[in-house]
């Protein structure tokens, strides 16, 4: 059987002049005015453009066969949605081939046309016909669609005095009534309440069991591991992996950088004790050293001490701020009932185990203090490191609050009718 | 290929590289009427929202413009319609065709910009955008050509039977001449954005070097400038067939016709040439 969705070479290079935005005419003359002054100079023709591109997609190839839903990944800038817009036609490839077997839509945004000033009803019409339905066929779902949005009582009111949760469920109430072959989406399931939200990853589930093809662009690790059934890892517009979906959210996990000091220097040492702070990073659930945490899965915080001499019954802590620094929580020693720290010379692994990270994705900044067992300090250091949350499964249902209105942590909790 | 699995005609898309000439997909447009249809119906139901005189606008601003221009141009300056018509009907047929003209030329160069962040988003047939705003020049001619209706049978004019027939054919030739230089305007105006303000300045002396508010028997002094003008500009030919068809009785000029029509379609061509071969990169740089 022929793939669905054959990609081949397509690269996608951009001039960056033209990517910054629109030029006025005097500027492209005297650029142009400047090249011919050169050539004429240099006695030759060539105004060197190299250093003005920018390959956004390079080398893309892969096969997607029907029904399959695969997860596109990748940090900011990797290329996810260049590689999207170059396959819902809204840019051309500038090198090699694309081949789609089937009615194509694309869902780069939710509400793409929706006119303020028109009511609920007009803007179904306008939304539907732009994203490739006819008027027939919208006529056919219209009210499924008002029905799907809960917003029946303002279907004449225009979308202007919506609440934005109102107009975010009537642009994807419509959106989710295409009936195309292939789906392409991009990070569209990032809006909206988490009822409603749940509402859509159902509705998407829906779209691949019905042997529909999507390809799917988020940075919701939990959702595109509960939804996709391969990804494929962009990373400076060419494809670093690609396969399982697990195995290719390992690999973006393992791109996600820390920061920390470089090697070799100490973060702050006592010179009176002999105590010095080497390193502080992080292993994952596996033990395995990793430059992020993951929401909901076991990680743990390393810290490396060095001592001169044996340093016996200390008190460690660790205090975990976000990046406007609202603390988070602090891990401690001695208010944790763990036993005091023993130093061995020439140097100590101290793990902070965290059976189930509780924090959301993000990035947070680590301050460490260490102290006598009298309470003395041995150091205190505000910004130890910076650390990245990756999101994850915490509940285990695939679904993480909103970080608008999810507050600062996760807590793991059941409800109950008694 | 494995086609109508679920009652549906499996299309397939390549998608390439651009090529240097690039044919109109006519079936794509096709099914995008209604893509069509719907923009059209939005820009005009949005048009005139939160308006206090709403629709009246439309009417009004013909009509200002012609008891204005009467008073300055007819009244003090003395210019004569050249063949006893009153001035204020003579003016106002060209002001209707002018003002059609004008503001499907400005609508459509306007449009692709207007629209940057739809075609950023999505994909359709780029001419939509374009041919959508010249409909509501279209309409807007419509409505206030009732007045010209009310001013003919004010004035007691009675239109020769072939001036009637041949306003299909007037209205073609401006529509392509709007929509040539419409197309090649929008195309232009996504990469450079001097379009904008050049635009209202050339179509301001436009009016000037389209007999809207003299009659080409004016030029007869100067006949070189008389057959550039009427060759070069299609409005020209176009606003004295209309005059001669509804309130004269001389013969309609069928060769001037002829000859802004042919005109007409060669910046139809040319327009809609420059638009397809960039449309393409609009949204890499809009």
């Amino acid at each position: 059987m022929k793939s669905i969705i054959e990609i081949s070479n397509v690269g996608k290079r951009y001039r960056i002049g033209i990517r910054r935005g629109y030029l006025s005419l005097r500027e492209e003359l005297t650029s142009k005015a400047a090249g011919v002054m050169r050539s004429f100079s240099r006695g030759d023709g060539i105004v060197g453009p190299e250093n003005d591109e920018l390959w956004a997609l390079k080398d893309i190839s892969f096969n997607v066969n029907e029904g399959e839903t695969i997860g596109i990944i990748g940090r900011n800038g990797a290329g996810k949605s260049t590689l999207l817009k170059v396959l819902s036609k809204i840019t051309p490839p500038t090198t090699g081939r694309i081949i789609l077997r089937g009615r194509v839509a694309s869902l780069l945004e939710v509400g793409t046309g929706f006119h303020p000033e028109l009511t609920g009803r007009e803007n179904i019409y306008l939304n539907g016909t732009i994203l490739g339905m006819t008027r027939a066929e919208i006529g056919k779902k219209f009210d499924e669609i008002v029905a799907f949005s809960e917003i029946e009582k303002f279907l004449d009111t225009p979308v202007k005095r919506y609440s934005s949760g109102m107009y975010v469920r009537l642009a994807f109430a419509v959106a989710a009534h295409l009936e195309p072959e292939i789906l392409l989406v991009d990070e569209v399931l990032a809006v909206g309440d988490a009822e409603f939200q749940k509402k859509c990853l159902g509705k998407m589930g829906d779209v691949a069991q019905a042997g529909r093809t999507v390809l799917f662009v988020s940075h919701n690790m939990g959702a595109v591991s509960q939804l996709c059934s391969s990804g494929i890892l962009l990373a400076g517009g060419q494809m670093t992996a690609s396969g399982k979906t697990n195995d290719v959210v390992d690999a973006y996990l393992q791109t996600i950088s820390i920061s920390r000091p470089t090697a070799g220097e100490a973060i702050a040492s006592n010179d009176r004790l002999g105590i010095a702070l080497k390193n502080v990073g992080l292993l994952n659930n596996r033990g395995e050293e990793s430059p992020v945490l993951q929401t909901g899965t076991q990680g743990s915080i390393r810290l490396v001490l060095e001592s001169a001499s044996l340093q016996k019954n200390l008190l460690v802590s660790i205090a975990v701020n976000t990046l406007n620094d609202t603390r988070v929580c602090i891990l401690h020693t001695r208010i944790s009932g763990s036993p005091g720290v023993d130093l061995q010379p020439p140097a100590t692994q101290l793990l902070c185990r965290l059976p189930k990270v509780p924090f959301l994705p993000g990035r947070y900044r680590l301050h460490v203090k260490v102290a006598e067992a009298n309470g003395d300090t041995v150091f205190n250091v505000p910004y130890a490191a910076e650390i990245a949350v990756e999101s994850g499964d915490f509940f285990g249902t695939g679904r993480l609050p909103d970080a608008a209105w999810a507050g600062i942590a996760l807590v793991e909790h059941a409800w109950q009718v008694i | 290929m494995e086609a109508g699995i679920i009652g549906m005609q499996l299309k397939e898309t390549i998608i390439e590289p651009p090529k240097r000439s690039i044919p109109i997909e006519w079936s794509e447009l096709w099914a995008y009427r209604d893509l069509f249809l719907v923009m059209a119906w939005r820009d005009l139901s949005v048009r005139y929202k939160q308006t206090l005189l709403g629709i009246l606008w439309v009417i009004l601003q013909p009509v200002l413009t012609m008891l204005v221009f009467t008073f300055i141009f007819n009244r003090m300056a003395g210019i004569q319609s050249g063949d006893g018509t009153p001035y204020p009907i003579f003016l106002y047929t060209g002001l209707l065709l002018w003002q059609y003209f004008s503001s499907t030329v400005n609508n459509s160069a306007q449009s692709m910009v207007a629209n940057a962040s739809l075609i950023q988003k999505v994909y359709f047939p780029r001419l939509i955008i374009p041919a959508t705003s010249a409909t509501t020049a279209f309409v807007d001619l419509a409505v206030s050509s009732v007045v010209l209706v009310a001013m003919m049978l004010y004035y007691g004019f009675i239109p020769q039977l072939s001036g009637v027939a041949v306003i299909p054919v007037l209205l073609l030739v401006v529509t392509l001449t709007a929509l040539g230089a419409g197309l090649f305007l929008a195309s232009l105006n996504v990469k450079y954005r001097d379009v904008r303000y050049a635009l209202p300045f050339f179509i301001n002396i436009g009016l000037y070097i389209t007999p809207v508010i003299y009659p080409v028997s004016m030029l007869d002094r100067y006949p070189a400038v008389k057959t550039l003008l009427v060759v070069l500009n299609p409005m020209a030919g176009v606003i004295n067939i209309a005059r001669t068809g509804l309130l004269g009785s001389s013969a309609i000029g069928w060769g001037t016709l002829a000859v802004s029509l042919i005109v007409s379609i060669i910046y139809f061509l040319f327009g809609l040439y420059y638009f397809k071969r960039t449309e393409s990169y609009f949204a890499d740089i809009a």
